[in-house]
């Protein structure tokens, strides 16, 4: 059975906007994914379908987590509470409670198993606080358990989202620009810790990137989006320079200023990655149109 | 140079179009004001011809009486009483009505039934609802909490529904992703952001309150208005002097007390 099978998923926003088209892909479980394209690519919005989140088009197939369905046919099943419990989601934005402690925070990943009655009135057991605390301590943050969550800084903000994962016992962890928002020695620290669930735990990490750098270095596979469409499902290291300026070479004309300066940022830590000569899994026609910051580095 | 030519060219039509908006915004009031004035039978040289009059009357007040203030300050205590009761228990019904009334948390058919219920209890005055009580469960401060407790629910529930709609989806989302349930994601989700908006809104409201209740006595749901009421009715102005400047005394320290501890929680 594998960790995450998606199978036909469409979506097609207010407007007409075709999110995602047809997109089936499978991952196995203790497999390290990276899931790369430019914005508005359609990452995010697959990552929060598989979450079960949001609901895709009418005429999509289904996608099913550790074999537990998520949706099928655009329809979320009730039941799907119970199955998100196996599902970690790292957001971009933490996505943490700003006013409770940190290890508050961290304890909410027990609401999916633990008694109810107890939780909602937020009373958690001696031995859900000893996890919870174990968890922040994988992460390298139990210092700051007691602080309030939003004095944590972004990258410290993130690990305590996911610390929250690990609480909660996830199977899969689903993370979505968890480090777009982040300087890149926090960067780094996050993506540590994801690699080391997924190699210590053996849990299923699908993540959505913007460097791809940081997909190479840390994913041995890569899927590639672009229009709402998988282009590459391959090794990471089959991924090339020529593929790569194609891949993001159509966005470079509708870059917000926001979004340019945080390439340059990723520009300014790069490093020199190999690439191997001959292109191999890349879809015909695959053409460099424009140099972005972005496709720059890896050249 | 060029650039300044630019942005006077710019904001030009945008500030004429203002002062066109201006003069039409001017132009309803004061059509408002001399549309209302036959109603409200505005007489304003009333205030001068029976200058004579009233200056008896101000007169009447002075010295004010205070031999009874124990007296008065008991009232005022029961009065202080009914105010932290319809207060408590508005604000304990608030939390749900407020959340079932907020769009961003439960389908329409829940929310806009919810709203309207609401609006009938903000709609009709807290004096209203005391008359309607003294007949129910008997004169006394009791009619009293039971006004203030329907007027004030519908007051605190749209306010706070107003501070559940504005919070971040973000936390929210992100308690949901753990496979919590619906509860969950308002109990930890909701209230922790909202929590210093309702608390703020719950001391004002009090404050409100103990204003509202000074006046409740007027109709028998007990408190001082009671007291005022039977001093003005019988022409006791010195004794009603003292009451009011109790009642002022009172509602400005205590306005002060809770602007302190609105402060403090956000």
């Amino acid at each position: 059975m594998s960790a995450i099978s998606v199978q036909a998923l469409s979506k097609t926003f207010s407007g007409n906007a075709k999110a995602l088209k047809e997109i089936s892909l499978t991952i196995e479980e203790g497999e390290m994914v990276a899931l790369i394209g430019a914005s508005g690519s359609g990452k995010s919005t697959l990552i929060r379908h598989v979450a079960g989140l949001v609901s895709g088009d009418r005429s999509s197939g289904e996608i099913r987590v550790h074999g537990n369905l998520i949706q099928r046919s655009g329809r979320i099943p009730r039941k799907v509470r119970q199955h998100r419990r196996h599902i970690g989601v790292v957001f971009q934005q933490f996505n943490l409670i700003g006013r409770l402690s940190v290890l508050t925070n961290v304890l909410m990943g027990v609401l999916g198993t633990a008694p109810a009655f107890r939780t909602i009135f937020g009373i958690f057991t001696k031995s859900e606080k000893r996890s919870a605390l174990q968890a922040l301590e994988r992460v390298g943050i139990e210092s700051h358990a007691d602080k309030r969550a939003d004095k944590l800084s972004g990258g410290q903000q993130q690990r305590a989202a996911i610390a929250r994962t690990i609480v909660q016992g996830a199977r899969v962890i689903l993370a979505d620009e968890p480090i777009a928002s982040l300087d890149p020695a926090s960067s780094r620290k996050v993506m540590d810790n994801l690699s080391r669930v997924n190699r210590d735990d053996n849990v299923t990490v699908l993540v959505s990137l913007h460097q791809v750098d940081y997909a190479i270095q840390y994913c041995p596979r890569t899927i590639a989006m672009r229009d709402g469409q998988i282009v590459f499902d391959g090794a990471s290291d089959k991924l090339t320079p020529a593929f790569l300026q194609e891949l993001y070479g159509a966005e470079s004309v509708k870059l917000t200023n926001e979004e340019k300066q945080r390439e340059t940022f990723a520009e300014a830590e790069v490093k020199p990655v190999n690439t191997p000569e001959t292109p191999h899994g890349l879809p015909v026609g695959a053409q460099a149109k424009t140099v972005t910051p972005e496709t720059q580095f890896v050249q | 140079m060029s650039q300044a030519l630019k942005i006077s060219d710019l904001t030009l039509p945008k500030a004429h179009k203002r002062s066109i908006m201006n003069i039409i915004g001017w132009g309803i009031l004061l059509a408002l004001l001399a549309w209302s004035w036959e109603g409200a039978d505005m007489r304003p040289m009333a205030l001068i011809d029976d200058a004579e009059n009233m200056s008896q009357f101000a007169a009447s007040f002075f010295p004010p009486d205070f031999t009874e203030w124990e007296m008065y300050l008991e009232e005022i205590i029961i009065t202080i009483q009914i105010a932290i009761w319809g207060t408590v228990l508005a604000v304990v019904m608030s939390v749900p009505f407020g959340i079932l009334s907020s769009e961003n948390i439960v389908p329409w058919w829940i929310c806009q039934p919810t709203r309207r219920l609401m609006d009938a209890a903000r709609a009709i005055n807290e004096m209203v609802f005391a008359m309607l009580f003294v007949v129910a469960v008997g004169l006394g401060p009791f009619a009293g909490v039971l006004a203030l407790w329907i007027h004030t629910t519908g007051i605190l529930a749209k306010l706070f529904s107003e501070a559940v709609e504005a919070i971040d989806p973000r936390p929210v989302e992100g308690i949901r992703a753990t496979g919590a349930n619906a509860l969950h994601e308002v109990i930890f989700g909701v209230i922790p952001q909202v929590l210093p908006l309702w608390i703020s809104f719950s001391l004002y409201r009090f404050e409100s309150n103990v204003r509202s209740a000074t006046v409740l006595g007027i109709v028998g749901a007990g408190g001082i208005g009671m007291l005022l009421w039977e001093y003005i009715r019988g022409f006791y102005y010195a004794e009603t002097a003292a009451v009011i400047l109790m009642i002022v005394a009172t509602v400005s320290l205590l306005d002060m007390l809770s602007q302190r501890l609105r402060k403090m929680v956000t």
